[in-house]
């Protein structure tokens, strides 16, 4: 089965300390570190365990500069045969649409049978982007996919529902999957592993090479666009506990005892 | 006359919650710029919800077939395709859920409408719309425009408008014929699976202690977990400790998991995104612990405290015990 995924590298924020950059527009990214989207670590475990099992290869696919290339050689450490990067300055300012558009036009290039996207990315959460993908290609997809069983040419996903419910469809192939966080376990990738794949080329593709013209792609290509950014309002907020550690349990076993939280 | 369509969701014989969410806010910009609100039904024996939707809309546009007893992408974009195609709504209302991210990208991309998702913010600028969405799981919001002309689409998070009481609406009903044939798809429903049931129903419990991103690893739960045995509390959990294999399924708490209403939760190194914060802002009071003082989780709690788990949690562990003897 030959499968692609479509990877991004994003800022990790979980954990950080996050402010607004000087142009109003994003982040700044000055200090944050990066790596593979989470959703997508689980969408190239997901091809590598298919690939492993059943056969065939895997390509990883990205759009962006060549900071990009670090998030798709840990990819092909973990076990993907091939990456292209999809890089042109047209693409910048590209929404889920226009990202899905790019995206398509070089798959169109590569035999496949299965597509696999994370759900989501981390930084802008769109949601969108495999949806639309399969939809540009006219091959059908499932969302939201928390199991995958391959078939003859056909496989059986789970999707996740609200409140732990999931839902049952069976799909032909080609399809696009988009990959839920917790359907497998990421492999860890040594950097030993990272160094054997360090001299594997990377092939590039811009907006010549895709079949598209500039002003289809980028802000000019794109549904929406981003106005400014700003921190949430935060609302009346926690009284906040501070003190020694002791007087801060003190004062949380008076909470406890007072809203019946002590049984 | 303009006019403003929400898609009403449904499973299993239930309007779900962001369908009266989307209404209310489709209402209150379709009064704003002087349009009409619809609800369109799709579904097979929902006469029952048609009526519900009735005073919360000038039309309700119902379409039966038996091919729409269960939701399935495809079947719900032909259909989709057919009204707003007919109707040109200048605005479609589509929840961010597990079924609006399954189909509206789709949708959209098909009828070549404009599409803005996961929206927390949306109002009417003239002939287009302005929106409000998060980035970054939360951390910051953003404005964000259309750049292209209507009919625009856009889905809503669940849980991010109020629901607002007001008079009823004419509600006139409106069956249209279902564009389905029995054509197959590449796409069939088979089953519902039912989540596992646990060992612990922590929607049961009194005292919740979750925990979150923040416990970094397996070996570390037993710290919390001595923790909520000294309060006789139970252990719960966000997402990443699920996907981790950490905690079975049964112990997460948020729109994926449970909803939990427990007269205490504390909070351990969840940031508070609002997946999370979904299931637990019905807790009678929460005690949120979280090194980051920005943390989300700590606009949602009463009380917070900004530290390091494994340093604090022992120490409330050893005086809570303490204290509880002198008690």
């Amino acid at each position: 089965m030959n499968i692609i995924v479509c990877i991004k590298r994003v800022p990790e924020t979980a954990d950080a300390d996050v402010s607004i950059g000087k142009s109003g527009k994003d982040i700044d990214k000055s200090g944050l570190a990066f790596d593979l989207n989470e959703w997508d670590s689980y969408a190239i475990e997901e091809a590598i365990l298919l690939k492993e099992k059943l056969g065939g290869t895997v390509t990883v696919l990205s759009i962006g500069g060549e900071d990009s290339n670090e998030s798709l050689r840990k990819c092909l450490a973990m076990g993907a045969e091939d990456a292209i990067r999809l890089t042109d300055p047209a693409f910048d300012g590209s929404d889920g649409f226009v990202t899905a558009k790019i995206l398509a036009e070089a798959i169109r290039k590569i035999p496949y049978d299965l597509i696999l996207t994370g759900t989501q990315a981390e930084d802008d959460g769109y949601g969108q982007v495999g949806v639309v993908l399969a939809e540009l290609l006219g091959i059908p997809h499932a969302a939201l996919v928390t199991r995958l069983e391959a078939q003859d040419k056909k496989v059986k996903v789970h999707r996740e529902l609200e409140g732990g419910l999931e839902e049952v469809y069976e799909i032909d192939l080609p399809a696009v999957l988009t990959i839920q966080t917790g359907i497998n376990e990421p492999r860890y990738v040594s950097i030993m592993g990272i160094r054997k794949v360090a001299k594997k080329e990377i092939k590039t593709f811009g907006v010549s090479d895709l079949n598209l013209k500039a002003e289809e792609v980028g802000l000019s290509g794109s549904d929406i666009q981003l106005e400014k950014i700003f921190l949430p309002p935060v609302g009346e907020g926690a009284e906040m506990l501070e003190g020694k550690p002791e007087e801060v349990a003190l004062k949380v076993f008076d909470i406890l005892k007072d809203k019946g939280g002590l049984a | 006359m303009k006019e403003i369509i929400v898609l009403a969701e449904h499973r299993r014989g239930e309007l779900r919650d962001v369908t009266w969410e989307m209404l209310s806010k489709g209402r209150q910009l379709a009064e704003s710029i002087g349009a009409e609100i619809g609800v369109a039904l799709l579904g097979k024996g929902v006469n029952q919800l048609a009526e519900a939707l009735k005073p919360k809309a000038h039309k309700v546009f119902l379409i039966e077939d038996e091919r729409l007893e269960v939701y399935n992408s495809e079947t719900y974009e032909k259909v989709l395709t057919q009204l707003i195609t007919e109707r040109k709504p200048l605005l479609t209302l589509i929840g961010h859920t597990a079924m609006g991210m399954d189909f509206a990208p789709g949708l959209a991309a098909h009828l070549k409408m404009p599409l803005a998702t996961d929206c927390i913010g949306i109002e009417a600028t003239g002939e287009a719309f302005s929106l409000t969405r998060q980035l970054y799981g939360g951390k910051v919001n953003a404005t964000v425009s259309f750049l292209k002309k209507g009919p625009y689409m856009v889905t809503l998070r669940s849980g991010a408008f109020p629901v607002l009481e007001k008079e009823a609406l004419p509600g006139e009903m409106v069956k249209l014929p279902s564009p389905l044939t029995d054509e197959g798809l590449a796409r069939r429903f088979l089953q519902y699976v039912e989540a596992a049931i646990g060992e612990v129903d922590i929607t049961q419990a009194d005292i919740l202690v979750s925990i979150g991103r923040g416990i970094k690893e397996a070996e570390n739960i037993p710290i919390v977990k001595e923790f909520a045995d000294a309060i006789g509390g139970t252990l719960s959990c966000s997402r990443p400790v699920v996907d981790k294999k950490w905690l079975p399924k049964d112990r997460q708490v948020g729109t994926s998991g449970k909803t939990v209403k427990p007269k205490v939760y504390i909070a351990i190194g969840i940031s508070g995104a609002f997946q999370h914060v979904a299931g637990m802002k019905g807790a009678g009071t929460v005690i949120a612990i979280n090194k980051d003082p920005k943390a989300p989780i700590f606009s949602v709690a009463q009380y917070g405290i900004v530290a390091d788990l494994f340093k604090i949690v022992p120490v409330l562990k050893n005086k809570i015990k303490e204290f509880k003897q002198k008690s």
